[in-house]
């Protein structure tokens, strides 16, 4: 063990400086700093597209962008979002956290680490690049079914091949993570004594390594359609569009839960500390996630219950999907339980988790509600839709990871944030999402279908007041850029706890993390249960 | 309890909820999920509104208790942390009792599924073919097809930077140049399809949509109870003029449908000879 520490110490003097160090680095700080500042730099790529989005949703008519723009935005949009922000951030909280809260020098596959990240850029300029190619950039939906995704222009092959850097960027960081987490675990550190960031991750690593092959298989048979005479999707060769949605959701079931399982994580990490009481029912939220993975595999077709399926199916399907309600509904209890008779203070990051448990479950409401097939066919395909998946990804994926960074960046920099501006940020955020996405409810509900950029005039009211909502959020988010760059260039000098009521082994550490830790393992005694 | 009264009073709720003047105007069928106009959209609208209670009173004691203990255990008020993490009946009831009200749901939910799937014994079928961007009705053993797409006067206002204000248009968006008619009181059965991409078609007072789609026909029924006017639009993505593809069925009582029909019959008589030769006829129509 002393000759890896001593090792380590030598590789340390050796790393490279400048545009090198980043480009050469396999430490899991430097490379997850790296993944947190391009997710961010994408939630502002992603979060411009909505702002033209919301601009000519603004009034009845088309004032700024003509139709075939517009739609290219809301698919890039999204692509951006998923893609480019969120999956990318978790990645970069695992690489910060994962080692530092098992006990781990490093993440056990550094130089993939490395690559797994390093793709990403490659990925985004072939994606972003569309947008001034001819015939523009992709249109079709994040969803890309045929037969109308075949009707992208030049962009079509970079659209196919953007997606597929991204899926071996997720693939090679969930085997990292997977491999960190089972061979590099600090000695009494066990499995049921894992943080549950920890463990929500293990879980959304293996989603990924079984459901973005698929992702790849599907968008490798559209490409072979478009240019190699093949005819998988297309009813005219004998083959069958739906087909394209079965595979499709049977991956973008799973990433749904990719993109919110961390986030369980985190808030089972934020309210406990904040409380300072220990997480209520550690084990039951880890079978609760486990049980929300298996399920996420099972009810992928409640994704297009329009597409005229047999009885039985629906059935199966819609069965299935409302079950999902129980476990997760057991993990919303978990954290009110946890508030329950603490002793609470709000600092930024337990507003932001608090504001996720309330948000993320009226998303839970309306997705139950979708669940339900013979009303589905009501809801499908509106802003009801739209509503319920921006409360889950936008007040739950997002409003976690926004927690999170002001929960762990006194660790990373070793500064506090101000909290003054952080709960500025919080209130201006919260009030004005809720006024963007709270009225989208009526909008669907009176029949305005999503993915059109103009309406009939009866849905004019509440289009405009959600694109206000929506104007005050996106302004709201320059605070948050603006406290990370304050915090790390400055700010009050951040103690080891950071938090009184923290708990964790990364809470052992100096603030900030020594650029090399744990490069002997912490003391067996230091470890914790996972529930503090 | 006339709709007057209900539509004065949810006005005045509205006004009390809105959080900027111009929302005020708002008025409660705007919020709400329509009755709509058949027995199975009557289903929808009261299993909507079960699951929406139940989703109300679930959010109600959740909410509650977050609120209570941000109010009643904060630090600030010295309030000292119980150790307790574990309570193996009070795990065991919130899996159980959600479980129970979601298997109580899922029996109307099935019965309402089981009804809009049964298509048998319908009195006449209507064919839908999704076009980018209009739609084709056939009025299957009548002869008669017709093609609606979106009306001039909407089409006019709606390109960019018309100078039009869409204010000004009757039925900005919702308008088309023919109407799908139909008799009040028959179950008529749909055939969905499409001939270029994927549309759906969805006219919310029938309560449902279905997807068209190439190779697909796709089958689902509607009985319209009253005359009058209903109005949609396509639902799935479907290329640059997706929003502007909408829906109109006017539906008539028995007599003057037939008078309806009787007559563009006699409009298509010559026509239907070469119909073989508009476009959409040969649809692939594989399954
Ligand atoms: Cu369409």
């Amino acid at each position: 063990m002393s000759e890896a520490a001593a090792h380590h110490d030598a590789h340390h003097e050796h790393h490279a400086t400048g545009m090198m160090r980043w480009l050469t680095t396999t430490n899991h700080k430097d490379i997850g700093t790296m993944y947190l500042i391009f997710s961010l730099i994408m939630f502002f790529i992603g979060g411009s597209m909505a702002m033209i989005i919301r601009l000519e949703l603004f009034q009845p008519g088309l004032q700024f962008v003509n139709p075939q723009f517009f739609n290219s935005m809301t698919t890039m949009h999204a692509l951006v979002m998923i893609f480019g922000a969120v999956m990318p951030a978790w990645t970069g909280f695992a690489n910060w956290l994962v080692p530092l809260m098992i006990g781990a020098p490093d993440m056990a596959l550094p130089r993939l680490n490395n690559w797994s990240f390093w793709i990403l850029p490659f990925a985004f300029s072939l994606l972003l690049g569309t947008l001034f190619m001819p015939g523009g950039a992709p249109a079709g939906g994040w969803t890309m079914y045929p037969p109308l995704v075949l009707q992208t222009g030049e962009a079509f092959p970079f659209l196919i091949f953007a997606v597929h850097f991204m899926g071996a960027s997720s693939i090679a960081g969930a085997i990292n993570i997977i491999a960190t987490v089972f061979n590099m675990r600090a000695p009494g550190m066990t499995l049921m004594k894992l943080p549950l960031f920890v463990w929500t991750w293990i879980i959304t690593a293996f989603l990924l390594i079984a459901s973005i092959p698929v992702l790849a298989g599907a968008v490798t048979m559209l490409l072979t359609d478009k240019f190699f005479g093949t005819s998988f999707f297309s009813a005219a060769g004998g083959g069958d569009p739906v087909m394209f949605q079965h595979i499709f959701w049977f991956f973008g079931h799973p990433e749904v839960y990719i993109l919110i399982l961390p986030a369980f994580g985190i808030a089972s990490a934020i309210i406990p500390t904040f409380a300072r009481k220990p997480l209520f029912g550690y084990s039951s939220m880890v079978y609760a996630a486990a049980a929300i993975a298996f399920l996420s595999f099972i009810v992928w077709a409640h994704h297009m219950f329009t597409v005229g399926m047999p009885l039985a199916g629906e059935l199966f399907f819609m069965y299935a999907t409302v079950l999902i309600a129980v476990p997760t509904g057991v993990k919303v209890f978990n954290w009110v339980a946890t508030m329950w008779q603490g002793s609470m203070t709000f600092e930024t990051p337990m507003l932001f988790a608090i504001a996720f448990v309330v948000l993320f479950t009226i998303g839970g409401f309306s997705g139950l509600m979708l669940g339900v097939t013979p009303v589905d066919f009501q809801y499908h395909d509106t802003y009801f839709v739209v509503a319920h998946f921006h409360y889950v990804l936008v007040t739950g994926a997002i409003y976690s990871l926004i927690a999170g960074t002001y929960f762990w960046l006194p660790k990373m920099t070793g500064h506090m944030y101000d909290e003054k501006l952080g709960k500025l940020h919080f209130w201006l955020s919260t009030i004005s999402v809720n006024v963007l996405f709270f009225p989208q409810h009526f909008l669907g509900l009176a029949g305005m279908p999503r993915r059109i950029p103009d309406y009939a005039v009866q849905f004019a009211d509440w289009n405009m007041v959600s694109s206000i909502g929506g104007f005050v959020f996106g302004a709201s988010q320059l605070l948050f850029v603006i406290g990370i760059v304050k915090c790390i260039r400055g700010g009050e000098k951040a103690t080891a706890q950071v938090w009184e009521g923290a708990h964790g082994l990364e809470w052992t550490l100096p603030s900030p993390a020594p650029y090399h830790t744990f490069s002997e393992p912490p003391p067996a005694a230091s470890i914790e249960g996972g529930m503090r | 309890m006339t709709t007057s009264a209900i539509r004065r009073g949810a006005r005045r709720m509205a006004a009390v909820l809105a959080m900027a003047p111009l929302v005020a105007s708002a008025d409660w069928d705007k919020l709400n999920l329509t009755r709509g106009v058949t027995p199975y959209s009557e289903e929808v609208y009261q299993l909507h509104m079960l699951i929406l209670w139940v989703c109300v009173i679930t959010g109600i004691g959740v909410f509650g208790a977050i609120f209570y203990s941000i109010l009643k255990f904060r630090k600030s008020k010295g309030a000292v942390a119980a150790q307790w993490h574990e309570n193996t009946l009070v795990e065991f009831l919130w899996t159980a009792v959600p479980a129970v009200i979601l298997v109580v749901m899922a029996i109307p939910a099935t019965k309402a599924l089981v009804m809009m799937e049964d298509v048998a014994h319908s009195d006449m079928t209507i064919k839908v073919t999704g076009y980018q961007w209009r739609w084709r009705y056939d009025y299957i053993n009548e002869g008669v097809f017709l093609y609606s797409g979106l009306a001039r006067t909407s089409d006019v206002a709606r390109q960019l930077n018309s100078g039009i204000d869409p204010k000004t248009v009757d039925n900005y968006l919702l308008e088309v140049d023919r109407e799908l008619v139909l008799p009040v009181g028959r179950k008529i059965r749909f055939l969905t399809t499409a001939s270029d991409v994927i549309h759906a078609w969805w006219v919310p007072a029938l309560g449902w949509k279905r997807d068209a789609i190439p190779g697909y026909i796709n089958e689902s029924w509607a009985l319209i109870k009253e005359p009058g006017v209903y109005r949609g639009q396509c639902a799935e993505l479907c290329g640059k003029d997706h929003g502007f593809m909408p829906i109109v069925v006017r539906a008539l009582p028995e007599a003057e449908y037939k008078a309806w029909l009787e007559k563009t019959k006699a409009e298509q008589a010559p026509k239907t000879a070469d119909s073989a030769s508009a476009p959409g006829v040969s649809v692939a129509t594989a399954q």
